[in-house]
């Protein structure tokens, strides 16, 4: 059976959002596509991933992939890949995504296209659009092996949604690891915690940069209450300390396309754009008129922010 | 302990938002000062804490070994990873257009074969391509583990790497032997991030990446720069991936300045209608 496999990511027995941006990308390009469900609860997260349209979906579940562990994983992936016949292979371009599908691709001696933002067929060949340069390009590839491996880009294709049926699932045995997986010992995930809507999904983004100092949750949160919406920062306000590490949006943090970005006392570094400039609207508030991120901000207010914040907060209740 | 450390050049991370694209349809960077990928200087900082106790930086405990696949005047970034406290270089013969990840990654897989080394390391990405692939090809051409996305790297006995990886919201804490391929992101070089066994736990290093003094870029002129031919390390050049054209995004077109807070909500309500 030719067609895509979806990898779906999953995280508590769940699949992760990310899941579904894959399967909207196996649903663009089209033909029939199957979905791979691997590690601990897939059994369960495969009866959810059956009222997506799919051929079928394989779950794989198995004391050895508890953990996430590439060396564990990839040999799995890749024995389904070729014994399935397919010829694209599908994940969404999170850490989970990233770390797996390059080395599947050495594996399975296919091209990759890491990623990706769009996808065209062009006279029977594929086409790949990528961000590249920090955003400041888009570079379209075509990929020359038989199998492709693709990564998607979660912002730039929208989850797709369950259209009801039910896909057959079929049990998938695990393959055994690669023989580096000797080398090496899972030994604990700590997962950042909150309870604002994640970064990756939510509608409304409130960042702020190293401006807010000791202050920075006791300026923002009152305002990413009031517009429900998850907190992001700069760089240089997590290396501060002043916010968690993961709440870091740019280039080498989270990239996110809310419906409405805020960033407060944020200069707008070409590596912070890189991460959020797929947002619908953006509105800056900075005291320098000449900061770049009004360059690219749809409403710009120069006003200081520990005053024009607090006043934001409350004009938000006042015409709600 | 012996790393290999992967490094490319790259027009100035922090003025990507001035290249053109030519009439061919190529990215255009001329006018960008040439520099090494950010995470590159980062993973030989690594490179570096790693071989040396932090207190007494002049002596070497390890070798550390750029290697980059470029052409001549790559050779410049190169001399200053050397004046940095790189051991030795090697330059593989080769320009961006006969490339590829894959090839890139075969190509290291040849010089790993020849080096022997205990440990490579990468930054995650590069910052024009951004592909994040090498360091994961290069593990699996080798059978080696790999421990991506690098945040805090400790060791005792400079066989078996404690890695903390960022992952999206979470860090990941994975034990690996080496030999291993690790590839690095920016928060390995706060004062913390990496402890080898040769320095005292109490220490902190500076924030970022150290500076060559004036003296050691001299000295690094006798440091062995070595060039290798492509074809040697990997005989078969053939692309996996091709980038045809490239195009410049929609300029977001800055918009208007609102003159105070209230005239901000009632754009967003009814110009908007995000809130
Ligand atoms: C390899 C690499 C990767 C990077 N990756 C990222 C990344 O992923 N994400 C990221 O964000 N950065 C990244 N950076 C860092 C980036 O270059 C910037 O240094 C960083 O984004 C700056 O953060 P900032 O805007 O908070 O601080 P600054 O640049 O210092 O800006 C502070 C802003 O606050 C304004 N301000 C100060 N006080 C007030 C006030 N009272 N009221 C209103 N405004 C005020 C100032 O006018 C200024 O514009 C990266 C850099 C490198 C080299």
């Amino acid at each position: 059976m030719a067609g895509t496999l979806v990898i779906a990511e999953l995280e508590g027995g769940k699949s992760r959002s990310t899941t579904f941006s894959a399967i909207a990308f196996a649903k663009q390009v089209g033909g029939s596509f199957a979905i791979l469900a691997i590690g601990p609860g897939a059994a369960n997260a495969a009866k959810d991933l059956a009222g997506f349209g799919a051929a079928k979906v394989i779950a794989v579940d198995d004391p050895a992939v508890k953990d996430y562990v590439v060396e564990r994983f990839a040999p799995t992936v890749a024995k389904i890949v070729k014994d399935g016949g397919f010829d694209t292979v599908a994940v969404t371009a999170s850490s989970f995504g990233k770390d797996l599908a390059p080395r599947l691709a050495a594996k399975l001696g296919a091209g990759y296209a890491p990623d990706i933002n769009a996808v065209t067929v062009d006279g029977g060949k594929r086409l790949y659009r990528r961000p590249t340069y920090a955003g400041n390009a888009l570079s379209w590839l075509e990929i020359a092996t038989p199998i492709q491996i693709v990564s998607v880009r979660q912002t730039e294709f929208p989850a797709a949604t369950a259209s009801g049926g039910a896909s057959p699932v079929e049990t998938g045995a695990y393959a055994g690891p690669d023989a580096a997986a000797s080398q090496v010992e899972f030994v604990k995930v700590e997962v950042g915690k909150s309870e604002r809507p994640d970064l990756g999904e939510a509608r409304v983004v409130v960042s702020g940069g190293r401006s807010l100092k000791e202050q920075f949750k006791q300026v923002l949160e009152p305002l990413a209450d009031a517009l429900g919406a998850a907190v992001g920062a700069s760089r240089a306000a997590c290396d501060a300390g002043y916010a968690a590490p993961e709440l870091q949006v740019g280039q080498t943090g989270r990239t996110v396309a809310p419906q409405l970005y805020v960033a407060v006392g944020i200069s707008g570094a070409i590596q912070h754009i890189a991460g959020m400039k797929g947002s619908k609207v953006i509105v800056a508030i900075n005291k320098d008129p000449d900061a770049p991120i009004f360059q690219i901000s749809d409403y710009g207010l120069v006003q200081d922010l520990f005053v024009a914040v607090p006043e934001l907060v409350k004009e938000l209740k006042a015409q709600s | 302990m012996k790393i290999l450390v992967a490094v490319k050049r790259v027009a100035d991370p922090d003025n990507l938002n001035k290249i053109k694209l030519s009439a061919q349809g190529k990215v255009d960077t001329t006018g960008l000062e040439p520099k090494a990928s950010p995470y590159d200087d980062y993973a030989l900082e690594t490179a570096l804490r790693l071989t040396e106790n932090g207190t007494n930086t002049k002596a070497r405990l390890g070798e550390v070994v750029v290697v980059t696949f470029g052409p001549k005047e790559a050779e410049q970034m190169l001399r200053a990873m050397l004046g940095t406290g790189a051991d030795r270089a090697i330059r593989i013969d080769a320009t961006d257009d006969v490339l590829d990840g894959d090839l890139v990654a075969r190509g290291l897989k040849g010089i790993v074969d020849k080096e022997k080394p205990d440990l490579v390391l990468l930054g995650y990405q590069q910052a024009e391509s951004e592909s994040n692939e090498v360091g994961q090809m290069l593990a699996e051409y080798l059978g080696w583990p790999q421990a991506t996305f690098a945040g805090r790297i400790t060791t005792t006995d400079d066989k078996v790497l404690l890695v903390e990886r960022e992952t999206d919201g979470a860090t990941a804490h994975v034990k690996v032997t080496l030999p291993a391929v690790v590839t690095v992101i920016d928060k390995i070089v706060k004062p913390k991030s990496v402890q080898s066994k040769h320095t005292p736990t109490t220490h902190n290093y500076a924030d970022g990446v150290r500076f060559a003094a004036l003296m050691a870029i001299m000295a690094a002129k006798k440091k062995p720069l070595a060039e290798q031919k492509l074809a040697d390390l990997a005989p078969d050049a053939t692309l996996k991936v091709r980038y045809a054209n490239a195009e410049l995004p929609p300029k977001r077109a800055a918009g208007v300045k609102v003159k105070d807070v209230k005239e901000l909500v009632t754009k967003l309500k009814t110009e908007a209608k995000v809130v």
